[in-house]
């Protein structure tokens, strides 16, 4: 069976800055990956490629065999290419409910109706509630975005994500920002959803890199460095030299 | 043959007058968006303040040309400052909408306070006697005042781009427009750089407004009524660039020279056609930032 | 939109989902304008005209909320559409076809059909530059208008239309009786159809799309269709309500198409508040009436006085006369 998710030779440049250069990644079905690498690296570039935010130079994007790279934004998303964002990118003003709800019904097809009142798709509802439940955002369904603490919205960020039924998910730096007492809810979250999606994450909290991923790809100026289990990552001594030059300054 | 020499001849020298004049006024408009992406409707009130305050000056005070000019300079400058203390610093960073609503507003209060203030018929420019009549080039008679005109601007632009690219201001004003988050961290004040900025902008709409009265008749309706030409010139040289503007009211400007000699029944319909046709092209402008 | 953060609601699954299923439905201040209506045709009768022109008036500010306040398109140029709409059924009007409603009609394809070909071209830009296109619009129609004169009157304006009675029975008088009722029909019609699309759930989408746009591609929205089906609708609606204007004055010029036209739109729009679909009913009865008591006064001062006023709302009051109303109705409830 092809992988979940496949780059070949992904090239991007701006100029003479070559942001992707020459990328062949594979991310298996149901694989936890994490992919790391210091600031400028191209890793949320990588995201933006993958999920057709950027338009590559040069190379192909396959998704579950298939080649995506001419697909639109939305195109990706139906055929189960869902992302988080580095930082929240909710609609802040409308309720935790209804944030999940918009994301349902474009799954679903029903954000196509213009007579029907929203209401009266009750099934959307009720799935994106059920979906509230598990995160523990529930209590919270009608309150507005904004009113809540940015850690319980990374958490929306994952059920909106999820509420589109990904079979890939990519999630860009999903416990960045949060305070880290509130970190550990959203390592679990991760480490709960179901086994058949298939999970890259980018991260740059190491603890949750090597409690979640079984892979780890290391990205340094636009290329792969290196790419191993944890535990090879750990002893690599390119990867070392990397994170503690990066540290010196 | 060389009729048709001559009508070319006569339509780049008059197009090339009325890009000098529609550049010095947007090229302001252009940093503000860059800047901060303030989206400035009523910038054009500026230049017809510079065209007013000239006008009057001239004719009530019976104060010299260049005097008259540097005032209303000066004028527009202030009344700027203290408009962008006042309104336009509180929506920074704001919410577009917000910034057309307000602008929208200023356009409509500049409308009625001419009209109170000038009444309803617009104001004509009465150039010094120096700059009447025409003057000989290789031959060939232009009109004075449109030959001075072409120069004042092209020395204008020259000294700002110079400006822009030698001092230390404007090397800070492109770093910002570039990338105004890296130039906070730089240490460069921004928030003082775009009150400059604004005022920069708003004395050049002034001086462009006061120059080319004879262009751009100097009425009540100004703001509203020339708001499309300096959109355009913004929008298709490409937001926030500074020698984009120059080549967009130079399309412009011959352009609207060309048809209106050529085909005045049609108006002003192929400037807008080709405005479309280039930002479907390039819908970023001429030299706008890809993504 | 209603309130929904009522916390005695929170942890109750089926409560939660009937108080967000239920949003929709029709609550008791929706009635307020339109028994409002019916009292001033009985209490203000020689007024009904103006009362016509008000009615027209915020079907195309309803118009402009769609795309403004709920899929955040900010246009300078929605007078395009008002004015196409005017022209259609001018023309009609004025060379042999007297029928009112199917002029109307004609009017509302005509504008959504402006509006879809202009759309395509503008929605792929946005911030200063899509106020550019869409004012570039306007100006481009306006100067066909103009030099078209032949069919459109140019700068004379289109005289000698004749108007057949509505339905064959009801005739337009001078009293703008007939007119009062005709409009204040249409606009309840066009009121209708703005409310089912904003409550549903492609209107619910489009408040998604001003939101943050981005997002709504990243749960796979083809945002660019959706911008481009509102903006058709919305045009539509202005023609109509061009063709309101057109059919009751029997009058149409220029400054149907002009910038000033959109821009007085918005200002009155922005009064009532943007985004809440109840804005237009307020905010252009207050301008219009208001500017016919002033305009009789002064008429100078009236530009200078409403830019001001403009100002004011966006900087210190801020969503109009519904943002201040749900303000202190806020801080009533959490006292």
């Amino acid at each position: 069976m092809a992988p979940a998710l496949e780059t070949k030779s992904l090239v991007k440049r701006f100029g003479a800055l070559a942001v992707a250069n020459d990328i062949n990644f594979t991310l298996e079905r149901g694989a936890r990956h994490a992919l790391i690498g210091p600031n400028g690296a191209g890793k949320t570039s990588f995201v933006n490629l993958v999920t057709g935010v950027l338009t590559p130079s040069s190379g192909d994007i396959h998704l579950a065999g298939e080649s995506i790279t001419a697909l639109s934004r939305a195109q990706r998303v139906k055929r189960g290419l869902v992302r988080t964002f580095q930082i929240s990118a909710l609609f802040k003003k409308l309720t935790v409910l209804e944030n999940v709800t918009l994301a349902i019904a474009e799954r679903v097809g029903a954000a196509n109706d213009l007579w029907r009142p929203a209401g009266h798709h009750r099934d959307i509802i009720e799935e994106a509630y059920d979906l509230l439940v598990p995160l523990g955002l529930a209590d919270e369904a009608l309150r507005p975005v904004t009113e809540l603490a940015y850690g319980r919205q990374r958490m929306i960020e994952i059920a909106m994500a999820l509420a589109l039924k990904p079979k890939v998910l990519l999630l860009d730096e999903p416990a960045a920002g949060v305070p880290p007492r509130e970190t550990g809810a959203i390592i679990e979250t991760i480490e709960r959803l179901p086994a058949d999606i298939a999970v890259l994450f980018i991260e740059h909290d190491m603890e949750l890199v090597f409690r979640v991923a079984q892979r780890i790809t290391v990205l340094v100026q636009g290329a792969v460095l290196v790419e191993g289990t944890p535990a090879e990552i750990a002893e690599d001594p390119k990867v070392r030299q990397v994170y503690l030059g990066e540290s010196k300054h | 043959m060389s009729d048709f020499f001559s009508i070319t001849t006569s339509i780049l020298f008059h197009g090339l007058a009325m890009a000098m004049v529609l550049y010095l006024i947007s090229v302001g408009l252009s940093v503000t968006m860059g800047l901060m992406g303030f989206v400035n409707l009523a910038h054009g009130a500026f230049a017809m303040a510079g065209g007013y305050t000239l006008v009057i000056l001239m004719k009530q005070q019976n104060l010299p040309f260049g005097v008259a000019l540097l005032a209303a300079i000066v004028i527009c400058v202030v009344l700027s400052l203290i408009l962008e203390r006042l309104l336009y610093r509180r929506l920074y960073g704001g919410d577009e909408l917000d910034q057309v609503l307000m602008t929208m507003g200023l356009i409509f209060a500049s409308v009625g306070a001419a009209t109170f203030l000038f009444g309803p018929v617009s104001q004509s420019l009465e150039p010094p006697a120096m700059l009447r009549g025409q003057i000989n080039v290789l031959g060939r008679e232009f009109p004075t005042y449109r030959s001075f005109l072409i120069l004042c601007g092209a020395l204008l632009v020259t000294a700002l781009w110079l400006g822009l690219e030698r001092t230390r201001f404007g090397a800070q004003i492109r770093a910002s427009v570039d990338n105004l988050r890296m130039a906070q961290t730089l240490g460069i004040n921004t928030s003082q750089l775009f009150t400059v900025a604004f005022a920069l902008g708003s004395g050049l709409a002034a001086l462009g407004g006061g120059l080319g009265a004879d262009f751009l008749n100097v009425g009540p309706n100004y703001a509203l009524e020339y708001l499309v030409y300096f959109l355009i010139v913004v929008a298709v040289g490409g937001l926030g660039s500074i020698r984009g503007p120059f080549v967009a009211a130079l399309i412009v400007g011959v352009s609207d020279t060309a048809f209106k000699y050529l085909a005045p029944q049609y108006g002003a319909f192929f400037i807008y056609a080709i405005t479309m046709a280039i930002l479907l092209w390039r819908p970023r402008g001429l030299f706008g930032q890809s993504a | 939109m209603t309130d929904l953060s009522s916390r005695d609601l929170l942890g109750d699954r089926k409560a939660v989902i009937d108080a967000f299923a239920r949003r929709h439905r029709f609550k008791w201040y929706e009635a307020i304008p339109w028994l409002a209506a019916i009292a001033c045709y009985f209490l203000f009768e020689s007024y009904h005209a103006l009362g016509a022109q008000i009615f027209a008036t915020i079907l195309f500010a309803l118009s402009l909320d769609l795309l403004i306040g709920f899929a955040g398109i900010v246009t300078l140029g929605h007078a395009a559409f008002f004015g196409v709409g005017a022209y259609a059924a001018g023309v009609m009007a004025a060379n042999g076809w007297h029928e009112p409603l199917s002029e109307v009609l004609v009017a509302a394809i005509v504008a959504a059909g402006v509006g879809f070909a202009s759309g395509l071209i503008v929605l792929r830009t946005a911030g200063l530059t899509l106020l550019m296109q869409t004012l570039v619009v306007a100006a481009l129609l306006q100067e066909l208008a103009n030099k078209w004169s032949s069919v459109t009157g140019g700068s004379d304006g289109l005289l000698g239309m004749k108007i057949d009675p509505i339905f064959g029975l009801f005739r337009f008088d001078l009293f703008g009786d007939t007119a009062y009722v005709y409009c204040l029909a249409v606009l309840f019609i066009g009121w209708l159809i703005a409310r089912n699309i904003v409550y549903s759930s492609f209107g619910r989408s489009l408040t998604g799309i001003r939101e943050n746009t981005n997002r709504m591609h990243a749960i796979g929205a083809p945002v660019d269709r959706r911008k481009l089906v509102i903006y058709t609708i919305s045009a539509a609606l202005a023609g109509v309500s061009g063709a309101l204007i057109a059919q009751t004055t029997a009058l149409v010029g220029l400054n149907t198409l002009a910038l000033s036209k959109s821009g007085e739109l918005i200002i009155m729009l922005v009064i009532g508040g943007i985004g809440r679909l109840y804005g237009a009913f307020i905010g252009v009865p207050l301008y219009m009436i208001a500017q016919d008591r002033f305009s009789q006064i002064d008429p100078i001062y009236w530009y200078f006085w409403i830019g001001l006023f403009m100002i004011f709302v966006v900087v210190f009051a801020r969503g109009g006369v519904l943002g201040v109303f749900e303000r202190f109705n806020q801080r009533r409830r959490s006292r």
